[in-house]
């Protein structure tokens, strides 16, 4: 997030697109409720009918996957309508002239052909967010699971830009994460593009510094993503170290993910459990779960905090770090003798110049937000205050692509996929905890009532659901959240695994999946009917 | 606490005898509490908007005949105010008696919920006498609510609204409401049914702001009977980013509960049906508890960590031998701590002179 949680309190609009945040981040969505109840508006784009949408004094129920035709549209009012923040601008962006002219053809008739949301709304959307003062965008997967991701977070970003909504007390651009350390995982330099603190490792006054550091000649080129290295198993990747994933029930395609887990010569697992993707590894090692280890986690806000352990771990559990320190010394890898998590927390920052004025005990109090650039700095709330990372804030032209499988005559609803409120992820830890089920006892498929009448179903009955790559049978439920033609399920039962069917392409900058949009066909099954294999 | 320093022209009124700054706005309560002098109250929780209902926090402010309610006067310059005099401490003290006399006499476990001490505390503190007053309870308990999380122990109740309030203004649901007035006053939900078939959440917020345990976390109750006493360890939430401040609540080396941090900077309180209730995977049976590798029958069986780590070092030197380091891949998890991260990408790094890392975050 540019912009602290607290600020969520204090725009006068907020755009929510792609994040159902009640449930996937409760805990900041009563923020925005906190807005609102004080006369904030609130404009939210989605194709669910999600329960924030209930909240919503604007809701653009916009067809999956139509994100930058929206986009394109309102900042085609925005500046119809004279309302780009003329001085921000001229003194903190570039290319706006390209990216004004650019805009010139999208209207909002042009857009509400494509996204299903009618251009009054969408000229309405764009009116409020251009007159905002602050005006806050927040978004979450619904924005990066697309083959578009990279150009729907640049559309969001023309808007704040030419909004003059960056920087500023209550606005910036906010994208919620979904894990309780998946911002740390990256500031960890835990990425192929990137060393600890996000320097670039194809930068070779990087690469020296950690070949230095560590001991050992580092490439000078970026690494592959975590797709393509499933994509190359057997091929070119032969083994993989893997922590606290549960791979073949989270990722897309679940076909393909297990067909390159069995192609590995060598599969290592770090986990708290025996999770499906076991099935696949020939070493499982057992590691310390939360409330059992000390550590620092970082939130969505670029806030580091400590984890602090209160109880005995299972049997031989041992923490992540000394599995790793361990396998490392048996691989007579240097500079892995620790004697615990504060030297390598304090490693990373010495190594990390957005930790550079952090340390173990510093970062005790949750007080900081990074970049801390030095000892004695109070930590950097809001990003973009006074300049950009690479000085100006740049428009980008974009283009409004199809995601990469449309509806058709033979798969013609569009499925899409997320969490629910009570169960978390692939459900290995919320399924594990007593009272959960009575919520969420099994998977559902949510459709619209009139479409299971359409489609010969009754509200509870088991349908058989198949996209090009797979088919599950799945219990539907009438629920009107979903619109006409549009069905979901989360991904948190492997009993159901949703993911046999996703995966139909990838973001080409990201490699992220599309897994928001995937078109699929759905007949009845009678309940003892046998499943057909896929 | 020390009084803030008196500047030229700021505002200022005198507490039990010193002379106090206070901000446009600040109520009496607040000033005080800023003092280091937290006036007794029921009703009161800091994050939501004065009440002034209990009438506990009642102080003597001259020119004024009767005691005002401290949580809803605004300090205004030049008062002068007494938090402690023996009316006003005989006029707590009933109003305790008078409250508890609602309730059935019971010893309320800490782990029904962060603020359920509250009227305990004060009963012991005024020394009061629950049964002085022939009271009747004010609110029904829902036994047929099967929710495994929040018990609805509403004889316990004394209307303070704040499970109400708590749910209105900070969650922002509006889940439970009052129905009825005097005795008949009870807490309901709309239709007055169950709270799973309401607008409630089940995020637990009512449940650490009640001040008597008449909402209470049915998940930390099951451990009124394991021995020892509770220990609080803070950390943080291990679910979604919003990186939400909780407090563990262990007995011996039993995890018993989480209760939300009131100071917590992302969550000041508040937590979701996760972070405050689906603990248990924690100290759950199917935890792995030893290394594990596969035999030649293609079965994971139980390793010594030697065994293990020499296995699994051996099959990426293996790999290394036959293929060459481009062959190696680490995956780090985004739910474990920057420790396990770092020293993820450094293996790689190290070990392979590659940037063949990333974590979990593209699913």
């Amino acid at each position: 997030m540019s912009n602290p949680l607290s600020d969520m309190e204090l725009p006068n609009v907020m755009f929510c697109i792609g994040t159902n945040m009640t449930e996937c981040h409760p805990v900041a969505a009563t923020r925005l409720k906190k807005a609102k109840a004080k006369g904030a508006k609130l404009i939210v784009a989605d194709p669910r009918r999600i329960r924030l949408a209930e909240h919503a004094d604007l809701y653009l129920p916009l067809r999956v996957g139509s994100d930058v035709a929206l986009l394109l549209a309102m900042a085609h009012v925005i500046v119809r309508e004279g309302l780009v923040d003329g001085e921000f601008v001229a003194t903190r962006t570039r290319d706006y002239e390209a990216f004004r002219d650019h805009v010139a053809e999208f209207t909002p008739e042009w857009a509400s052909a494509i996204c299903q949301v009618p251009a009054k709304d969408i000229a309405l959307a764009a009116r409020w967010f251009g007159e905002a003062a602050p005006g806050a965008i927040y978004y979450t997967l619904g924005i990066t699971e697309h083959i578009s991701g990279v150009d729907n977070v640049q559309s969001l970003s023309n808007l704040a830009l030419m909004t003059g909504n960056l920087g500023k007390v209550g606005g910036g651009i906010n994208p919620m994460r979904g894990q309780n350390n998946i911002q740390g995982a990256g500031d960890c330099g835990a990425i192929p593009s990137g060393f600890p603190g996000f320097q670039a490792c194809d930068d070779p006054a990087n690469v020296a510094k950690f070949s230095k550091a560590y001991g050992r000649e580092i490439d000078c080129e970026k690494g592959i993503t975590k797709v393509t290295a499933l994509d190359l198993a057997g091929d070119k990747i032969h083994a993989m170290l893997i922590d606290g994933e549960n791979t073949v029930v989270s990722d897309p395609d679940k076909g393909h993910c297990e067909k390159a887990l069995r192609s590995l010569e060598h599969l290592v697992l770090i986990d708290i459990f025996e999770t499906d993707t076991a099935k696949f590894a020939d070493v499982v090692l057992p590691a310390t779960a939360w409330a059992e280890t000390d550590g620092v986690v970082t939130n969505t806000e670029r806030r580091p905090q400590r984890l602090r352990a209160a109880v005995p771990a299972p049997g031989e559990a041992r923490p992540d770090w000394w599995i790793l320190a361990e396998l490392a010394k048996r691989l007579e890898m240097p500079g892995f003798d620790y004697s615990g998590p504060d030297e390598i927390f304090n490693e990373l920052c010495s190594l990390s110049p957005i930790y550079a004025g952090l340390d173990w005990d510093l970062v005790g109090t949750g007080a900081y937000q990074w970049p801390v650039p030095e000892k004695g700095h109070p930590g950097t709330p809001r990003l973009h205050e006074t300049e950009f990372p690479n000085g100006r804030g740049i428009f980008k032209k974009i283009l409004y692509r199809d995601p990469a499988e449309v509806v058709d005559d033979e798969y013609p609803i569009w499925l899409t996929t997320g969490r629910r409120l009570q169960t978390y992820h692939t459900n290995t830890q919320t399924g594990r905890s007593e009272g959960i089920d009575y919520f969420v006892p099994h998977e559902v498929l949510e459709v619209h009532p009139e479409d299971l009448t359409a489609w010969g179903l009754a509200d509870g009955q088991l349908a058989f659901l198949e996209s090009r790559r797979g088919g599950i049978e799945i219990r539907v439920e009438a629920h009107p959240r979903s619109p006409r033609g549009t069905v979901f399920s989360s991904f948190s039962f492997a009993a159901t695994p949703i993911n046999d069917l996703t995966g139909s392409g990838y973001d080409p900058v990201t490699q992220t999946a599309e897994l928001k949009v995937c078109p699929v066909k759905i007949r009845p099954v009678a309940e003892n009917e046998p499943v057909p294999s896929s | 606490m020390s009084d803030r320093q008196a500047g030229a022209g700021q505002a200022t009124l005198v507490i039990d005898g010193a002379e106090v700054a206070f901000e446009p706005g600040e109520s009496l309560f607040e000033v005080s509490a800023r003092v280091g002098k937290r006036l007794p109250s029921l009703c009161y929780d800091e994050r939501l908007e004065a009440f002034g209902a209990c009438r506990l926090c009642v102080v003597e402010v001259e020119g004024i005949r009767n005691p005002v309610a401290s949580c809803t006067t605004l300090a205004a310059d030049g008062m002068v105010v007494t938090t402690s005099s023996a009316e006003v401490e005989a006029w707590r003290k009933t109003l305790v008696e008078m409250v508890a006399s609602e309730n059935r006499e019971v010893e309320v476990d800490p782990l029904r919920g962060h603020a359920s001490q509250e009227l305990s505390r004060l009963v012991a503190r005024y020394d009061a006498v629950p049964g002085r007053f022939a009271g009747e309870p004010s609110g029904k308990s829902r036994e047929d609510d099967g929710n495994p999380f929040l018990l609805r122990d509403y004889d316990l109740c004394i209307s303070c609204y704040r499970c109400v309030r708590v749910c209105a203004e900070q969650q922002g649901d509006h889940a439970i409401g009052i129905a009825n007035r005097g005795f008949e006053t009870r807490i309901t939900t709309e239709f007055d049914g169950e709270l799973r078939d309401s607008a409630c959440v089940f995020c637990g917020q009512c449940v650490q702001t009640c001040p008597t345990g008449a909402l209470a976390d049915r998940k930390a109750m099951r451990g009124v009977d394991v021995p020892g006493e509770i220990e609080k360890t803070r950390t943080i939430c291990p679910y979604c980013g919003v990186g939400c401040s909780v407090d563990l609540m262990t007995k011996g080396d039993k995890l018993v509960g989480v209760q939300p941090a009131m100071d917590g900077p992302a969550n000041k309180g508040a937590l979701c049906v996760k972070g405050q209730f689906a603990f248990d995977f924690v100290q759950h049976e199917d935890r792995l508890a030893h290394p594990m590798v596969r035999n030649d029958d293609g079965e994971l069986v139980r390793a010594s960590w030697d065994e293990a780590l020499d296995r699994a070092a051996k099959g990426f030197r293996g790999v290394v031998e036959r293929h060459g380091r481009h062959a190696v891949y680490g995956v780090a998890s985004g739910r474990a701590p920057h420790e396990a991260a770092y020293l993820m990408q450094k293996w790689i790094r190290t070990g392979f002179g590659t940037n063949f890392i990333d974590n979990c975050s593209r699913a």
